[in-house]
């Protein structure tokens, strides 16, 4: 069991603290320069043969495409018609859209994972217990330190590049498939043992360098990476849902009144429709109080294109577009910069996550101590993961996550999540349509607060209202097969996943 | 007094159920026009069961019953007729109805057990009902009077315009007899959900001609309805120190604050503000 009372499986370290990273030193192992010269190969297949992709190797990929990625599935369909057997993926995020490789998990093509973000099939599949071995759920900053430590070991990293030349410099944001910053693909192609640029975009002269070809041993051209409109996340627009909305003016309340919407401040919203709304009530108060926020950083919506373009924000700093005006705003706004995985989230790597003043987050479940679950549904599904959520609670100052309290006739709020993503140490309020509940460990925040209008409750006291509502939901049964385990941002093991059903 | 009051439709638990989380300061429960002919028994008995259930606290509670020219208004009062409830709403009313309403609300209280006496909020939305307005405005269980625009320029066969010059009219003359009674002058909902400076401009012109109150068909035009309707941080802290420049000033029938004269009609304008921001939880 770790600190947080959660069974960690044999070989793993166990969770102590968010901040007991700060008492170990910083592992980085060399960088893999490429000494090929002659790198364009023809198709896929081209770059297993050349490299000799074979059983028991690990190949990595990023997600920056999103739903429209093809590159991912184009290695899988050369894996299922050479049956590579025992690999290890490692790619950043898996989406539906990658079906395919839940067959190469049935067939043991694939026995192991490590992503941050997973849903759909695949995600079923590994919760049905048919992976080999365990899925490994880090998070976006968790993962480079991970790759550039030499913990994850990389042979061979494929990174989807919108735009490259033959030396292997690449960008995301020329080309038709431009996806924006590819910063979650750059600790793989530093690190990995053979690095190969896949591209529908080969071109003579690259103007913006984000992938340097110095790492690149092969560049690819295919017919289509992907499809850009795949890139959109979700919802990107402020939601008009009347309780969302009302969440989202409290946390704004809460925010004012806490004294952390001033000149210069910094922030991170997700882009889902209520913390989008919470940055658009942000965006009020600011025009009345006549301030401007010093950055916005994370994945980047055209929302905060739209506050960067008209003076309210300085700059942005983006390590993912979600939409295709935060990609056109990249390309063409000087203060729109790309950042790499490691630089916004390694807590080795003086992340951008430390300068926040304040994130908005959202949660599946949130417990009594304040943990909370992003990693699965209360039935036990995995439906997403941490991605920067761990990261950027323990960098920014204050970490508000955003919630209806029930969502289909479900609590949020429980005695115990059933799977911590991120720890309570790091979560300071949470905002529901019904009330508010500020972490016991935030004193600071309970005295400035104390004379709020806004409803302020201890968190028992929304459980109670949760519970009001729907009753004590009747407790899940798991099984008690591990299948997989949720990896803290400094590598060590914050909860186990548990095989799905009884 | 009021400043919001928010329809919700009676046959939709998932809206029933959040009703209470947003700032109205009352519910009104529809059973009468949201609710189609064959949905009537279910939502009538769905915020029955709700309002035994749930509590809301300081807000208030009014179920809009079908007219008393229909089929439906008696099942309407057998189900919700008791102390869960603060107000009746009753459609297309006029001084008969409301008469007739009341003595059967006095048989309900009396039969009951009730503490409660349910207090009526007549919609005028025949042209005939708005010329008895100031007698309805005077009926002991009336405490606010509910524009209903749509259905009047119906009535009318005026067209109904964003500017709303065809309800300047109906608005005074509730706004008048209203405020002549003490009671609440409400005025006819903004239709359009996703116009919040229409709604706004719309609101405010409702409040120059007097009216003090709005129905609102959509939780996100409650808190612009209320910001209108209240009064605002600078009003009510000028009402404070016009108030405690009075106490300083006792014997004076007249004095001066900020160069300005302070006579008896401030006094009570500033007394009314102050009185509103209490009820409505502006004080600190």
């Amino acid at each position: 069991m770790n600190s947080l009372n959660r069974y960690v499986p044999n070989g793993f370290n166990k969770f102590t603290s968010s901040s007991a990273y700060k008492d170990k030193k910083r592992i980085v192992i060399d960088e893999v320069i490429s000494t090929n010269t002659n790198k364009l190969l023809n198709n896929i297949s081209e770059v297993f043969d050349k490299i000799g992709i074979k059983d028991g190797d690990t190949l990595s990929f990023h997600h920056h495409l999103r739903s429209g990625d093809y590159v991912l599935n184009m290695v899988c369909e050369e894996i299922k018609r050479r049956n590579i057997k025992n690999l290890t993926l490692a790619p950043s995020g898996i989406f539906p859209t990658n079906r395919i490789l839940s067959d190469l998990i049935k067939n043991k093509n694939v026995i192991k994972i490590y992503c941050n973000y997973i849903n759909g099939e695949v995600a079923r599949t590994i919760c049905n217990g048919e992976m080999e071995d365990l899925l490994i759920m880090q998070t976006h900053g968790g993962r480079p330190r991970a790759i550039e430590s030499g913990e994850l070991k990389i042979d061979v990293a494929f990174i989807a590049t919108p735009t490259a030349n033959l030396y292997g410099d690449g960008n995301g944001i020329d080309g038709k498939s431009a996806c924006g910053a590819l910063g979650y693909g750059i600790s793989d192609t530093k690190y990995a043992k053979n690095k190969v640029v896949v591209t529908d975009n080969l071109v003579d002269e690259i103007k913006y360098k984000e992938i340097d070809g110095k790492y690149i041993d092969y560049v690819v051209k295919v017919d289509e990476i992907g499809d850009k409109n795949g890139i959109v996340s979700g919802t990107t627009k402020v939601t008009k849902d009347p309780i969302g909305l009302k969440i989202a003016k409290d946390a704004t309340r809460f925010l004012d009144e806490a004294g952390y919407l001033t000149d210069g401040f910094t922030m991170q919203t997700g882009a889902g429709g209520t913390s989008l709304a919470v940055a658009s009530f942000v965006k009020k108060v600011m025009i009345n109080k006549n301030i401007k926020a010093k950055m916005a950083s994370g994945g980047i919506t055209g929302y905060f294109v739209d506050m960067l373009e008209n003076g309210l924000v300085e700059k942005l700093m983006d390590v993912q577009c979600f939409d295709l005006d935060a990609v056109r705003s990249y390309r063409e706004n000087d203060h729109h910069y790309a950042m790499s995985a490691s630089q916004y989230a390694n807590p080795y790597d003086s992340p951008i996550v430390n300068q926040l003043d304040f994130v908005i987050l959202g949660a599946t479940e949130i417990d009594l101590e304040f943990n909370v679950n992003v990693t699965t549904a209360s039935n036990g599904l995995i439906i997403g993961g941490s991605g920067g959520h761990s990261d950027t609670a323990h960098g920014a100052s204050l970490t508000i996550i955003v919630t209806p309290l029930v969502k289909s006739r479900t609590p949020i709020i429980k005695e115990k999540v059933t799977t911590i993503t991120t720890p309570g140490e790091d979560v300071d309020v949470i905002v529901t349509e019904r009330g508010i509940a500020i972490n016991p460990k935030r004193l600071d925040l309970i005295e400035k607060l104390s004379n709020s209008s806004l409803n302020i409750l201890s968190i028992e006291e929304l459980l109670n209202k949760a519970q009001m509502l729907t009753g004590i939901p009747k407790p899940i049964n798991l099984g008690k097969k591990v299948i997989g385990v949720v990896e803290y941002r400094d590598g060590t093991i914050i909860d186990s996943i548990y095989k799905w059903g009884k | 007094m009021r400043r919001s009051m928010l329809f919700i439709p009676g046959n939709n638990p998932g809206m029933l159920q959040t009703a209470e989380v947003f700032d109205a300061d009352s519910i009104i429960f529809d059973l009468e026009d949201a609710i189609s002919i064959s949905e009537k028994d279910s939502a009538r008995n769905l915020v029955k069961y709700f309002l035994t259930s749930f509590n809301l606290g300081k807000k208030e509670v009014v179920i809009r019953i079908n007219g008393l020219d229909t089929l439906y208004y008696n099942d309407d009062l057998d189900a919700i007729v008791n102390d869960n409830i603060d107000s009746i709403m009753v459609p297309k009313a006029n001084i008969e109805e409301l008469n007739k309403l009341s003595l059967i609300l006095d048989k309900y209280e009396e039969k009951r057990l009730m503490k409660k006496k349910i207090k009526l909020i007549p919609i005028i939305e025949l042209a005939s009902s708005l010329l008895e307005v100031e007698d309805i405005a005077k009926l002991k269980r009336v405490d606010g009077i509910l524009l209903g625009a749509e259905d009047l320029t119906s009535d009318m066969e005026v067209e109904r315009t964003k500017e709303a010059t065809e309800i300047f009219y109906p608005r005074a003359k509730i706004a008048f007899a209203c405020i002549s009674e003490k009671i609440d002058a409400i005025d006819t909902p903004y239709t359009n959900t996703l116009d919040e400076e229409g709604l706004y401009k719309d609101c405010q012109l409702a409040k120059s001609i007097g009216l003090n109150a709005k129905a609102c068909i959509h939780p996100n035009q409650v808190d612009l309805v209320n910001e209108v309707f209240s009064p605002s941080k600078k009003q009510i802290e000028y009402a404070k120190r016009v108030i405690d420049a009075t106490l300083q000033n006792e014997n004076k029938g007249a004095f001066s604050l900020d160069g300005k004269m302070i006579d008896k009609p401030i006094i009570e304008r500033c007394k009314k503000v102050l009185e509103k921001a209490k009820r409505f939880g502006l004080l600190r």
